[in-house]
């Protein structure tokens, strides 16, 4: 290990730290999927599981909505608990830039809340009858939205870490961020299942992707230095 | 003393644990031994139009301590916040040997302990330091395993941080500054929590620091003997 940390050995100490603690709590790990299962029940059983209603007009949304949510009450998580105990003076005072520390972490923060979500969304998928023909497209624009989705959120996250408790106070913001890509992505998937192209959406998503993963850390990184000082 | 583990802890014995350590890397040791490490102009601090402290003027030599004495509220954290670049002074300027503090050459010059210890309850005290470590860079020749011993914390190396007493985790924090490769330490009142072998043994780490030409600024509130070292004072009063 050399004097001064590279950018790479920085982004590896960081990650391994945050799967360590995922780790260590693998029970709250677990919450989002089971939050995002529990939304598709809901939506279900408010539509009386007819089942021409569901595969045609509301599997595909629904698991977008669903998928949404679950992300959404995981935000908070995302620099609150290293904001309480100090940790984000120590990436303030690091000799890495901070928006890097903050794009790791974030990256971190999508493979241990959004992946186990990712892999659900299959069982999602045969409770609300989705055509199994859709769940690739559907796949698909959930893998290039929910990275947008955390890292429009770590802006959120990062302008709300300087608040006792900043609660509903996320979602008000978020939300607002996230319907383009709750747009696109639902609407790629029912644009695809009436047989139409739908690459003209998705080329968009990765679009919104590159965007927000190359502006969204410098944007959180200020929020938190201003939130720290 | 309960604290500690049953074992004489190495820092016990005075000047053998530091007897081993090579000296400090710092290019700024080597230069000119009238450019102040860290100095400080005209610099003032307000909160909300309230003046919190300055403007100071001080400089701080390489093997010298700075001691930052005064009441509660005087801004001794904020002098140092401000210092660490944490937060933005309303005026004056910063100089790290000679030259304008950004964030580049701060970030490699100086080591801060705040109050709070930046430790992860859930992980070993070991895989704490490592990740700082992995963040900060560290020392060379210096590891993790030798520098909980000199603070007096071996045995707890696979403990989790959140069954660690304040004051242990305060002796956690300190060998995170022992193995910074920064010849600048800034620490927030070092002495809180810790007991009457802790207070030495911040004292010692202090002047072998010192003695490897690394400067040192730490805040008391008086209360505590400083450490015996080349020792300027700079006394903060109050905003009145």
């Amino acid at each position: 290990m050399s004097a001064t940390p590279g950018l790479v050995q920085a982004a590896r100490a960081l990650l391994l730290r945050d799967l360590r603690l995922v780790w260590r709590r693998r029970g709250d790990a677990l919450q989002p999927a089971l939050f995002a299962l529990l939304v598709v029940v809901m939506f279900g059983l408010a539509l009386g599981g007819e089942k021409k209603v569901l595969e045609d007009f509301v599997a595909p949304h629904a698991i977008w909505v669903a998928v949404l949510l679950a992300g959404l009450l995981s935000l908070d998580s995302l620099f609150r608990g290293d904001a309480e105990d100090g940790s984000l003076e120590q990436w303030i005072l690091a000799p890495v830039p901070l928006a890097w520390l903050v794009a790791v972490r974030t990256f971190g923060h999508w493979l241990t809340t959004a992946v186990p979500l990712l892999l659900v969304v299959p069982v999602l998928g045969e409770f609300l009858y989705l055509p199994r023909a859709q769940l690739p497209m559907l796949m698909l624009t959930l893998l290039l939205g929910t990275p947008v989705l955390s890292l429009l959120g770590a802006v959120v996250a990062a302008l709300t870490v300087g608040l006792k408790r900043s609660g509903i106070l996320v979602a008000l913001l978020a939300l607002p961020l996230y319907v383009p890509v709750l747009v696109f992505g639902a609407g790629s998937v029912a644009v695809s299942a009436q047989g139409l192209d739908a690459s003209g959406s998705l080329l968009l998503m990765a679009a919104m992707l590159v965007a927000s993963a190359v502006l969204a850390p410098l944007a959180a990184a200020a929020a938190i230095r201003i939130a720290q000082g | 003393m309960t604290l500690l583990p049953d074992t004489v802890a190495p820092g016990n014995a005075p000047g053998q644990a530091f007897a081993a350590m090579p000296p400090l890397q710092c290019a700024a040791m080597t230069d000119t031994a009238s450019v102040p490490l860290l100095a400080a102009h005209g610099l003032a601090f307000a909160r909300n139009e309230e003046p919190v402290f300055g403007p100071l003027d001080f400089a701080v030599d390489a093997g010298e301590a700075l001691l930052v004495q005064g009441s509660n509220g005087s801004g001794k954290t904020t002098l140092l916040r401000v210092l660490a670049g944490l937060l933005r002074p309303d005026a004056g300027r910063i100089e790290i040997e000679g030259r304008p503090a950004d964030p580049a050459r701060r970030a490699h010059a100086i080591a801060y302990l705040g109050h709070l210890p930046a430790l992860k309850g859930e992980l070993t005290v070991l895989e704490n330091l490592h990740f700082l470590c992995g963040l900060h860079g560290r020392r060379p020749n210096q590891h993790p395993e030798e520098a909980l011993a000199i603070t007096g914390m071996a045995g707890y190396e696979d403990a989790p941080a959140r069954q660690l007493s304040a004051g242990q985790k305060k002796r956690v924090t300190l060998a995170r500054m022992w193995l910074s490769p920064a010849p600048l330490w800034l620490l927030d009142e070092p002495y809180a929590n810790l007991d009457l072998d802790g207070i030495n043994l911040v004292n010692r780490m202090v002047s072998a620091h010192l003695r490897d030409g690394g400067a040192t600024l730490l805040t008391t509130h008086g209360a505590y003997a400083a450490p015996p070292v080349r020792t300027r004072m700079l006394e903060l009063g109050g905003a009145a």
